[in-house]
């Protein structure tokens, strides 16, 4: 990164190889990486001060790591079918990989169930509402990928089909957020096994 | 003041412009109608940078007056416990309690004066309306960009830096009174409803608050960083930018990183409020009650907090740190001291801010070992601060120093940074804070390292950039009556207190009539509060100079009445949407090319002469 921040060459602001949203993006991404290590820390803090109930993680959770990878890989296919201009598959897999973060979102929610029947509440033992908070959290973070995908959607079905520059730039930033939240989860399950 | 600026300059300002300039073709699209076409727009909901950080400027001078008059009600307590307050019951109604004709603070609210002024004072001036304020103005004037990244989410951060103020107001309001539990809010009695009377709807509103505030200290902050990566004019190097610019910069990351630990904590504090869960509470009792909540740990949040806390204190003093690198070195007439190693102190501070947070939990049963790791690194950030200090130092020695209100107030910041810095050393001891810890020394140290310094360093930008803002000068004579009574004043307040903490006054209390070994200090507390009063009644002062000079102020003449070679004083007087009526200026050195050559000073823009070389 320095060799680009620290570039001694005269730089105009036409230049710049990335664009500006999608820094911000990255930023605000790192931002949220931050709150989880606060989540996890404090995990791994409590966790080490005893009285900690040790149990299984629900099932579902490594499903759902499956999907979310899947939803990602669709959406990059999604990105290569709009830029070469394949409109129907670019519509087919974008409401593809919706479903599939969709599908994310309900079977979190049977996850919690499942901790639920199995006994873990969230005012019960610390190690359970660590549990339920980092994956609520991050539930709704990716609500918030849903949301962004459900504007693509709007995008996709009622704008005619031009590929531009600008949408081009919109569906990368939804996707990105979205590859971000997919990472996010595989790193939050392997803590979380990792640490039970 | 300055009158260095010749007519010749100026014109070659613009002509310079035009002949290196990058055309962006900005006002080919007509955005200032977009942007500036009614009240509403150019005053309220504006997404013009010069025009948010007005508004930043002006709600943090509010929340400065609410805070300041919160600490004077509470000094009265402490400086004149016997004497009836009955004279305040207009304003605070049921929180004085009459007893035979004497009006008496009630201690609740005594303890919701403490945590209130602490909390905006923190967050509300001296984060937003002091980073808030100067990252707005300079940092698309100073590095040569038409706004900032995004306008809109700049536009948005300052709505909820507004909403985090109203819900803390109207929190003042409430039957219960607002949070009471010390601006750190620990658990158990920000965790428990029942705790006290703040506990309540008070807390539930403190977080609601805080937690918008975060919202608009992150959608500021990662716009900051993305204008400055991203949007420098031609020729403007990360080393060709202003210290403020490079202060603001890492005062963006330090928040980006720390803040989002802060909502960590929070959420898991709600769920403890609101869902019986045990993340901070412990086995405990209320009113003869034992509660559900098992085996939580306040030190947890402890932890959290200050892994924001810390930081937040540089998040604080970088940008006033930045300002004044910046005002020193234009008003002595001198190249900054040392730009580089500035630069490297400031990455230095911000990186040891993040690992000295349990500095702040000695006496928390933090074992006495872990402590030695952080008594190291709070030692070291001594490097990195007496490098900043010994700079500011030699570029003042030897200038040919203008002394003017802004000039004097980055002087009375290098003051105050020592004198508060020095206690930090002792603070920073585990073995000595045994005996400091919650003590008036603590008030002391940290009023005057980062509360009274970030303030002149505040008072020095807005005395500095006022001609900038609002195209008039502030009023000189009244300026510098500001910062003698302050600079006096400030130390009457703070210098005793330190006396008073070595002795074991503890803080926070509400009265200390039940220390018999404490009564000696009566007097001492008597002129503590004395000196309060004056210091506000000269910050009234200045809101005054500040307000009639927006309107009556002497009109500034010339783009660049003070002589300075950063971008922002090439813009016209009355700088439009867009920074600069034409192309942007292309940048061709560094900004502090002061007395170089024989010249005085040689701006920006101007390109390197032949021969000459561009060494710093």
């Amino acid at each position: 990164m320095n060799a680009t921040i620290f570039n001694n060459e005269p730089k105009t602001q036409t230049k710049n190889k990335i664009h500006p949203q999608k820094f911000a993006l990255w930023i605000a991404c790192a931002s949220i990486v931050m709150m989880f290590v606060g989540f996890t820390s404090a995990f791994v803090v409590r966790r080490a001060a005893g009285n900690w109930l040790e149990f299984d993680l629900p099932i579902l959770f490594f499903w759902n790591a499956g999907i979310i990878v899947a939803s990602s890989i669709v959406l990059i296919l999604c990105q290569r079918a709009f830029r070469r201009n394949n409109i129907k598959l670019y519509k087919g897999l974008l409401v593809t990989g919706f479903l599939l973060g969709v599908a994310f979102v309900v079977l979190q929610y049977e996850a919690w169930m499942d901790m639920m029947n199995n006994g873990i509440y969230m005012d019960g033992n610390p190690a359970g509402s660590f549990v339920y908070v980092i994956s609520g959290v991050h539930a709704a973070h990716v609500l918030g990928g849903i949301v962004a995908l459900m504007a693509a959607l709007v995008h996709a079905f009622t704008l005619k089909p031009f590929v531009t520059k600008a949408r081009m730039h919109r569906l990368d930033l939804t996707v990105t957020y979205w590859h971000f939240v997919g990472v996010l989860w595989l790193y939050l399950v392997f803590f979380l096994v990792l640490n039970s | 003041m300055a009158s260095i600026k010749t007519t010749e300059k100026l014109s070659q300002t613009d002509l310079l412009i035009e002949e290196y300039g990058y055309d962006d073709h900005f006002h080919d699209h007509h955005d200032e109608d977009k942007f500036q076409s009614n009240f509403v727009t150019t005053y309220i909901f504006s997404q013009d940078h010069k025009t948010i950080a007005k508004q930043f400027l002006i709600t943090g001078m509010f929340w400065g007056v609410m805070g300041a008059m919160m600490s004077l009600v509470f000094r009265m307590q402490l400086g004149f416990p016997e004497e009836s307050l009955m004279w305040l019951k207009p304003i605070l109604g049921k929180w004085i309690t009459v007893a035979d004709g004497v009006g008496t603070l009630a201690p609740q609210f005594y303890y919701a004066l403490v945590t209130i002024h602490g909390t905006v004072i923190v967050f509300f001036v001296l984060t937003a309306g002091l980073s808030g304020t100067f990252s707005n103005l300079l940092i698309p004037l100073q590095i040569g960009a038409r706004d900032m990244a995004s306008p809109l989410l700049n536009m948005l951060s300052y709505w909820f830096f507004f909403l985090a103020g109203a819900i803390m107001f109207a929190s003042l309001f409430l039957s219960t009174g607002p949070f009471s539990g010390g601006w750190t809010a620990y658990p158990p009695l920000s965790a428990l409803p029942l705790a006290s009377s703040g506990s309540g709807a008070g807390m539930t509103m403190w977080t609601m608050s805080l937690v918008f505030f975060v919202v608009s200290v992150l959608l500021g902050g990662i716009n900051y960083v993305t204008t400055v990566l991203n949007l420098r004019t031609k020729g403007m190097t990360m080393w060709r930018m202003p210290l403020t610019i490079w202060a603001f910069f890492v005062t963006a990351i330090l928040g980006i990183l720390s803040f989002p630990v802060l909502v960590s904590a929070f959420f898991l504090l709600l769920c403890d409020r609101a869902l019986q869960t045990s993340f901070f509470l412990s086995e405990i009792f209320i009113g003869g009650q034992a509660l559900d909540h098992v085996g939580g740990s306040p030190v947890l949040y402890q932890h959290l907090f200050w892994f924001l806390g810390h930081p937040e204190v540089y998040i604080i003093i970088l940008p006033a740190m930045g300002i004044v690198s910046e005002v020193l070195s234009i008003h002595a007439r001198k190249p900054i001291f040392g730009y580089r190693a500035m630069v490297y102190s400031i990455l230095a501070i911000a990186f040891l801010s993040f690992i000295v947070w349990a500095h702040h939990m000695f006496m928390s049963g933090v074992n006495p070992f872990i402590s030695n790791f952080f008594v190291i690194f709070t030692l070291i950030i001594a490097v990195p601060s007496a490098v900043k200090v010994f700079n500011w130092i030699a570029t003042l020695y030897g200038g040919n120093i203008r002394f003017n209100a802004a000039s004097l107030f980055s002087i009375g910041f290098v003051s105050m940074f020592i004198s508060g810095g020095l206690t930090g050393i002792f603070l920073g001891n585990s073995a000595i804070d045994i005996q400091m810890h919650d003590t008036y020394f603590v008030v002391a140290h940290f009023h005057i390292v980062m509360g009274v310094a970030a303030f002149f360093g505040m008072f020095a930008g807005v005395y500095h950039w006022f001609p900038k803002m609002y195209g008039r000068f502030m009023n000189e004579t009244l300026g510098r009556i500001h910062f003698w009574g302050t600079l006096i004043g400030a130390y009457a307040v703070f210098w005793p207190m330190h006396y008073l903490g070595m002795a074991g006054v503890p803080r926070r209390y509400y009265s200390f009539d039940t220390f018999e070994n404490f009564n000696h200090f009566a007097t001492i507390n008597k002129f503590i509060t004395i000196a309060a009063v004056v210091v506000f009644a000269l910050q009234v002062l200045f809101i005054i100079n500040f307000f009639y000079s927006i309107w009556k102020g002497k009109k500034v003449t010339s783009k660049n009445p003070w002589g300075a070679t950063t971008l922002e004083w090439t813009t016209p007087i009355d700088p439009g949407h867009g920074n600069w009526p034409g192309k942007i200026p292309a940048v061709q050195r560094w900004a502090y090319d002061y007395g170089k050559d024989g010249k005085e000073f040689i701006p920006q823009i101007v390109p390197l002469a032949e021969g000459e070389t561009e060494e710093h």
